[in-house]
């Protein structure tokens, strides 16, 4: 067990990494200084062994196989990482004069543009920093728009029962109401049910398409043109996109807005939480108010950011993109062309109704139709048979070297499981996972009291949550206290 | 290209499918599908998409010049064992942590920032990070909005301009009034006609836009007398390691910028925001937080916690839309405060404050030039000059020189400013370039008039 690295080291270790300048501190009242700076210092050896130790004890894209629904967490290419390390991008100051930074400018260009053919929106904005991000973004771009319509008063979006979380907690942070859309028992969004809440006060409708049931809500085309009429917007929430890229265009379903994901869609890597990228396009209507700046090709040729746009709802952070994950997409992207993503969202399709296809007798997969990228699947029989969850599902699968899939939800599923390999992944791989799911379903039947006790090889095993939570309320157990600190406690 | 799909293995998955081909499978209802080509760049073999990217990292010229800027990013050292542990594939390509028994280092390296965040600040706890000072900043605002139920912000005009954007464009879809104080000669915010009265919270950055450290306890006493909140910003997360904690001068919120703990400047991101306040007001933080626990056999295990605040449970009923964090960025600021360590990081800002008075004292020994403000500084500062500070940072530039930031960039008013900034990779011969040829272009400049 690793120690924290504030229990490590010994005052004075450490590498010498600047000419010594200690009497500068006398340029400073000492009023204006602090008394110590309580940090450890360790030789970099004890770093090196500590974050060593670390990497250890945690599940990678590199070492296993994520088959976690809606985050796509397919190969991240190493290109991407050496081309994001180019001293050209790295050294690059945001405030660098636009004829300095022609090649970022360039790469930035290109990209809005590329996603703009891709997903037939009239224009992009890379500034959005991650996918909750480009919501935010979207519902004040909403806003502003309709207040300049003079349509001010709509405050209402309406979002179905599969949605993310992160949707109604966007709209809601711009003072929208949030109206919740069933779905039907096809697992698509009930157009009846959105139909009768649309009038005067729709604002946005928020959409996933496929949903993440995994499905392609296939009245799409209705349902925008219905919320169109009743003066809403539409808007499209990118998580899923990994099914559609090259096959068909948000634009052209009737979208005025959406964010995509670079980290999942893209091949970004997670980084184990962020650093996302969520870049938001518009309809032609809505491109004026899209954060600024925004890059614009001048008229000799060179590239410049533009600043004179007096629609946009402003900067949403404090520089122009999440520059070097954009880097990374574009590498991506490029490798591919058309033709190369196109194939990979069959891939990524074809993987997902495999695994289906492989599980489906032992597990119930609550809808009929073939799946996009992803599917879900619910162990509501599997409880009742052997009192085994979802939950305990999972934790098996850590033991085999399985990341879980993302679990109960959406909860329109009950014990639900979702699944989405993503076109990265061998058919070896999958045959490997769905008999461990087999195996670990059989192990329910035979030893059900053994599933409690899942995983058994993992780091740690199943940790107290509760307690962690009652203490977290008082603003306890979130870092490490020095002893006698922790001993008043 | 990166799936690895043979032509054998597509008929044998369709087959255990039940579909006749990959395009039955996966293309859309209603004629919904592409039917022409979209007009994209064809695919580029490996080779050469990395030598056209490469080709475009070196048409950056300003990544190579002599620099001067800093104003909310900065130019530091960053050891090589810091990327060389921080971007190994096991954190690179994990997951969010929701599973704890898959991500325990992830966890404990969160863990260990939110430590190194809360001792840095002073504070008592912080979150696991946010994408940016500048969100990190509406983020501190909604907390404080949270707190007290008004809707009223007083902002420092000397805090950074662009975040002070960004909460302007939050600001006009939450119905929020924010007001700006106004500066002082001395460059600092002036503090003694507010009336915080109604307000939410005030807002001050120290060391604020102008170089200039503020005095945040006078801003915090102002604040607490009417009941609001008192939000310290810190864009230059290096002078945490020497000046008085935001906690010692009365904040009730610390947050900004770490991306001087080893991140690279990035034509401005990723980067990682930070956010810390007072055990009060834990429950207010948003985005994820982890917690110490133990897990069923005893041991030691670190655990995301009080996810009860946050959107994928509460829905629009959370503190935050926040989901992702930077959990990477603020793994590798965890992993350069790790190795600097207190000693290192003190004997680097210690040189930061060195470098910088070298600079200024070489700047304003060139005729006509003269220091700005007369308040203490940390490693940035303004400087009054004799020509349109614009023009002559253009004239700069041509010669490979980026002398700083013009202040009429943000300040329209301020014609004759321009924001220096002198790190620790500052030299003396970076200096001397400066001061020759400021020298020769003021003099071009005079003569041209």
């Amino acid at each position: 067990m690793p120690l924290l690295l504030f229990e490590r080291g010994a005052p004075g270790r450490g590498n010498q990494f600047v000419a010594d300048a200690g009497g500068a501190r006398r340029y400073l009242n000492q009023a204006l200084l602090r008394e110590s700076l309580p940090l450890p210092d360790l030789a970099e050896l004890e770093v090196a062994r500590h974050f060593m130790e670390l990497s250890a004890r945690n599940f990678s894209v590199d070492r296993n196989f994520y088959p976690l629904g809606s985050c796509t967490m397919k190969y991240n290419p190493k290109l991407n990482e050496a081309v994001a390390g180019f001293p050209g991008f790295t050294d690059l100051h945001p405030f660098a004069p636009d004829a300095g930074a022609q090649g970022a400018l360039h790469l930035l260009w290109d990209m809005e543009r590329t996603l703009s053919a891709l997903f037939g929106m009239a224009e992009f904005s890379l500034m959005p920093a991650a996918g909750a991000h480009g919501e935010i973004t979207a519902m004040l771009m909403a806003k502003k728009y309709f207040v300049e319509m003079g349509q001010g008063q709509r405050n209402v979006c309406l979002v179905p029962d599969t949605a993310h979380g992160t949707n109604p907690a966007s709209a809601a942070m711009v003072g929208y109401k949030v109206v919740s859309i069933p779905s039907t028992s096809r697992g698509r969004t009930d157009l009846a049910a959105l139909r009768s809440k649309l009038d005067g006060s729709t604002a946005v409708c928020m959409m996933t398409n496929p949903n993440t049931l995994g499905l392609f809500e296939d009245d799409i085309i209705d349902i925008t043109q219905a919320v169109h009429k009743a003066g809403g917007l539409m808007y499209y929430d990118g998580a899923n996109a990994n099914a559609i890229v090259g096959l068909t265009r948000p634009g052209d379903m009737g979208f005025d807005l959406l964010h995509l994901n670079l980290h999942k869609t893209f091949s970004v890597p997670h980084g184990g939480g962020g650093p996302g990228s969520g870049p938001v396009g518009a309809s032609a209507k809505l491109a004026p108010y899209l954060p600024k700046p925004i890059v614009a090709r001048e008229e000799d040729g060179s590239f410049a950011l533009d600043w004179d746009r007096s629609d946009s709802i402003g900067p949403v952070r404090e520089f122009w993109s999440h520059f070097l994950a954009v880097v990374r997409a574009y590498a991506y992207i490029i490798v591919h062309g058309e033709e190369g993503l196109r194939r990979n969202s069959q891939l990524a399709v074809l993987n997902a109704n495999y695994v289906r296809a492989k599980i489906k007798d032992v597990l119930v997969v609550p809808y009929e139709d073939f799946c996009r990228h992803e599917f879900v699947c619910s162990a509501e029989r599997l409880k009742k048979e052997t009192g085994a969850r979802a939950l305990d599902l999972a934790k098996g699968l850590l033991d085999a070297g399985i990341h879980a899939p993302t679990m109960y939800w959406p909860h329109v599923v009950p014990e639900c499981l979702m699944i989405e390999p993503t076109e990265t992944e061998t058919k070896e791989t999958l045959d490997t996972f769905a008999d461990t799911l087999r195996a670990l379903v059989k192990q329910a039947h035979d030893d059900p009291a053994s599933m409690q006790q899942l995983p058994l090889h993992t780091p740690v095993r199943r940790v107290d949550e509760a307690q962690v939570g009652r203490q977290a309320n008082k603003g306890i157990g979130l870092r490490w206290e020095p002893p006698d600190a922790a001993s008043r406690q | 290209m990166y799936a690895p799909h043979t032509e054998k293995d597509i008929r044998a998955m369709l087959e255990v499918i039940g579909a006749s081909s990959l395009e039955a499978l996966s293309s859309p209802p209603g004629g919904l599908a592409i039917k022409e080509g979209l007009n994209i760049a064809p695919a580029l073999p490996e080779a050469e998409a990395y030598a056209h990217i490469k080709a475009l990292a070196n048409q950056n010229t300003a990544a190579r010049m002599v620099s001067f800027l800093g104003a909310g990013a900065y130019r530091h050292y960053q050891p090589p064992a810091v990327p060389w542990f921080a971007t190994r594939s096991e954190f690179l390509t994990a997951y969010t942590p929701y599973q704890a028994e898959a991500s325990q280092g992830s966890l404990q390296a969160i863990f260990e920032w939110q430590t190194y965040i809360s001792l840095l600040t002073g504070m008592d706890v912080s979150n696991a990070s946010l994408y940016d000072g500048a969100t990190a900043l509406v983020e501190g605002v909604i907390m404080s909005l949270h707190a007290n139920g008004r809707k009223r912000v007083l902002i420092s005009k000397a805090v950074h301009p662009m975040y002070r954007a960004v909460l302007a464009t939050y600001a006009e879809g939450m119905g929020l009034e924010v007001v700006e104080l106004p500066v002082t000669t001395k460059g600092l915010t002036d503090t003694s006609r507010v009336d915080a009265k109604g307000a939410a919270c005030v807002v001050l950055q120290s060391p604020n836009f102008f170089g200039c450290i503020e005095d945040i306890s006078t801003a915090a006493t102002v604040a607490h007398e009417a009941g609001a909140l008192c939000v310290s910003v810190t864009a230059e997360a290096l002078s945490l390691a020497l000046l008085k904690t935001p906690r010692e001068a009365g904040a009730d919120i610390a947050l900004g910028e770490g991306q001087s703990f080893g991140l690279p400047l990035g034509y401005g991101g990723p980067y990682v925001g930070f956010i810390a306040t007072t055990k009060e007001h834990v429950r207010r933080l948003p985005g994820r937080l982890v917690g110490e626990t133990t897990d069923v056999d005893g041991r030691r295990a670190f655990v995301l916690t009080l996810q009860g605040r946050e959107q994928h449970i509460r829905r629009e009923l959370a503190t935050s839309n926040i989901c992702t964090n930077q959990a990477l960025c603020a793994l590798i600021a965890t992993v350069y405060l790790a190795t600097v360590g207190s000693k290192g990081l003190q004997s680097i800002a210690a040189a930061n404050l060195q470098r910088a008075r070298e600079l200024q004292e070489a700047v304003c020994a060139v005729p006509g030039f003269v220091a700005a403000y007369q308040s203490p500084y940390f490693n940035e500062f303004c400087v009054r000059t004799p020509v349109p500070a614009a023009q002559l940072v253009k004239r700069l530039e041509k010669r490979g020189i980026l002398a700083g930031l013009p202040l009429s960039r943000f300040y329209p008013e301020l014609t004759h400013l321009v924001l220096m900034c002198a790190t620790e990779l500052t030299t003396s011969e970076d200096i001397k370039a400066l001061t020759e040829a400021l020298v020769e272009e003021t003099a071009r400049a005079v003569a041209a008039v």
